[in-house]
């Protein structure tokens, strides 16, 4: 079989790879060479991650702690301002009771704080990212394969450094859903900016817009409706990061489902599945709806 | 052919003007692509825009355009698409910067502003109105129309009775709080119009400004803009590739072939005079009846000679002044000037081979072109 190899020498037949013992070098000096940094800077980034775990923390308490009947509606409220729909309303009224009737209200709360905290975050990182790639093409060939990496490369794969650097906790768990949701973000408002018709910026131009004048005035509220989709897109992706970032002990119903997974609790896996699901669409349909009613002027009449 | 007809000179077109600036460019050339600078000098040497398309990968947008565009009047650049009409309207309002060449207005080169006076120029001294109305589709009417003044930071209290005014003027009162997507496209462009009329700039852009329109709003369009011109006397630059619109608008006509100035000249002068061959394929098919003008035709008064009673203006087109005579049952009249004065006779023979003979490039342009 392998061993006449077609007749061919061994170098062609078996890949010729580095040597096991080299191998090993190269990971323990990596490896170890990255801990010590992170060992000796470990007091800076103590500072830097303690005043945002107590932030997250404080978050997560008012959600939980603030009694249901106040936060149910408050929840509703924001989604009437943001949809202006009785239908999304009421939807989103009776998934929110049935998630408290099947007594998982307080895991969702801390989860809806995380996720409202992390696309908040994303959106503010990625907009002004995106806006810059948008003008200068330099920076989006800079940018685009650092997205693609993002995007692809497994989340558990950048949980390793950023664990080792920030330890276990709601930190470390926050970073890695924004590093998973910022990329809608940047892709979509770099489109839909340089999707914004060319004449009507010209236009902008012409009448002697700066540059300024013409991102608040032109760009970005044609843009809108594209940017719209990517904060729309970056909430579902983070909270589909909700599970994976309970490995590294982030709350909520992500860790119940991760329970469910190791314990095989079937019921559990999908009462909790169901209630991220249930989170989704009201998210989306809010969004959604608030970015169609930005529209409203696009309907109508002619052409 | 030569011309039979004794050609007076047309004293409509001496009209003074105002002591404002027009607009002077001067051996303009653009050659787009990564490097113009490396073979602008082999372009003024004669390169050719294939040759230099096939041997260096760059376009030849314009070629050696010197053109003065009086003040107050309408300036009509006629191409057809390629010829490089939107690229040298672009050099204007400093859009496109050229490879190398000047434009000058009130003493001050265009191409060479800093990017805060060009700001400036374009917020006071240009306007512009775009073939595919460029309106913003989130604006009210009247937040489009206030749009030149926001950006010159005039605040709403005083843009808009400004604005409520131009869109009164270009006839769209009531619509003030209608979006872009809900007018038709002629309402859009009339948009388009008071808008760039709000800034109150003296030089007017106007990108094939008509051209998305349908023939009947079209030549409404062509009705308002030159109804306002006669009260406003700016300085327009009309972009057009339909040449019975240039006839109609343009004071004056420069022809633009491949990036070449090919003839500049009023309506008449091109019509009756084409520099070559092309210009004179060009305007083979235009309703000359509308384009000639009863001073061009007239014969100078015989000295001791009889007037005929029937008068006629010298700036009247002759499809008008045939109608008015054939009205009259004359077949002779009077020609006036401007002023009233007797400039010559014309005859309704006269007005028909006028109308009739299709103008020819002259033989040596011929053999050149």
């Amino acid at each position: 079989m392998a061993s006449d190899c077609w007749s061919l020498p061994e170098t062609l037949c078996r890949f010729p790879a580095m040597e096991a013992k080299t191998l090993r070098l190269m990971r323990k000096s990596i490896d170890d060479g990255f801990r010590d940094i992170v060992r000796s800077w470990a007091d800076i980034i103590d500072a830097a991650t303690v005043p945002l775990q107590m932030f997250l923390n404080t978050l997560e308490h008012a959600f939980t702690d603030t009694p249901w009947v106040l936060v149910l509606g408050l929840l509703l409220a924001a989604v009437w301002g943001t949809a202006r729909n009785w239908k999304i309303v009421l939807g989103t009224a009776v998934a929110l009771c049935l998630i408290g009737w099947v007594g998982l209200w307080q895991d969702t709360m801390v989860t809806l704080a995380m996720v409202s905290f992390c696309t908040l975050v994303a959106v503010v990182i990625g907009l002004p990212i995106g806006i810059a790639a948008a003008r200068s093409d330099r920076l989006q060939r800079l940018v685009s394969p650092v997205l693609d990496v993002m995007q692809t490369l497994p989340s558990f794969v950048y949980l390793i450094p950023v664990v080792v650097i920030f330890g276990i906790g709601k930190v470390p768990g926050m970073i890695a859903v924004v590093i998973y949701a910022v990329p809608p973000m940047i892709r979509l408002t770099t489109l839909g900016i340089r999707l914004v018709d060319r004449e009507v910026t010209e236009a902008a131009e012409a009448f002697g817009s700066s540059a300024r004048q013409k991102l608040w005035n032109v760009q970005l509220p044609l843009a809108l409706p594209t940017i719209m989709t990517g904060v729309n897109q970056t909430i579902m992706m983070s909270l589909s990061m909700v599970v994976v970032a309970s490995m590294v002990g982030v709350g909520g119903l992500g860790k119940n489902v991760l329970q469910a997974i190791n314990n095989q609790f079937f019921t559990v896996g999908f009462l909790n599945g169901f209630a991220l699901v249930a989170i989704a669409i009201v998210f989306d349909r809010s969004s959604q709806a608030f970015g169609l009613r930005l529209q409203k002027h696009r309907e109508a009449g002619h052409d | 052919m030569t011309d039979a007809t004794p050609i007076l000179p047309a004293d409509d077109d001496e009209d003074p003007v105002t002591g404002r600036s027009g607009i002077e460019i001067r051996n303009l050339y653009k050659i787009f692509g990564p490097e113009p600078e490396r073979h602008i000098a082999a372009v003024k040497a004669g390169l050719t825009k294939t040759e230099l398309n096939r041997k260096h990968r760059h376009v030849l947008g314009l070629t050696d355009i010197s053109l003065s565009i009086p003040p107050g009047k309408i300036t009509v650049i006629m191409g057809l698409s390629g010829s490089g009409k939107s690229t040298l309207i672009r050099h204007i309002n400093g859009l496109i910067a050229p490879t190398t060449g000047e434009i000058l207005h009130d003493g001050a080169d265009i191409c060479r502003m800093s990017p805060k006076n060009l700001r400036a120029f374009r917020r006071h001294k240009t306007a512009m109105v775009f073939q595919k109305f460029a309106l913003l589709p989130h604006r009210t009417v009247l937040g489009n129309t206030c749009y030149g003044l926001d950006i010159q930071g005039v605040p709403r209290h005083e843009s808009e009775p400004v604005a409520r005014r131009w869109i009164a003027r270009v006839g769209l009162k009531g619509y003030e709080g209608a979006y872009p997507a809900q007018l038709s496209g002629g309402m859009q462009q009339r948009v388009g119009l008071a808008r760039a009329l709000s800034t109150d700039a003296d030089i007017l852009l106007m990108d094939e400004a008509f051209s998305a329109l349908d023939p009947l709003i079209r030549l409404d369009m062509q009705a308002i803009l030159l109804e306002l011109q006669g009260e406003l006397h700016k300085t327009i630059v009309f972009i057009t590739h339909d040449l019975d619109e240039a006839l109609r608008l343009g004071d004056r006509i420069a022809i633009l072939r491949d990036g070449r100035l090919e003839q500049v000249g009023t309506g008449q002068d091109i019509v009756l005079r084409p520099a070559n061959a092309y210009i004179a394929a060009f305007v083979r098919e235009v309703n000359r009846a509308r384009v000639i003008r009863a001073a061009t035709v007239a014969r100078p008064v015989v000295a001791g000679g009889d007037l005929p009673e029937f008068a006629v203006p010298g700036t009247e087109v002759l499809e008008t002044v045939a109608r008015q005579m054939t009205a009259a049952g004359v077949s002779h009249a009077r020609v006036l000037g401007r002023r009233g004065q007797v400039r010559g006779t014309i005859a309704i023979s006269d007005v028909l081979t006028a109308m009739v003979t299709p103008a020819t490039a002259p033989e040596h342009e011929l053999a050149k072109g």
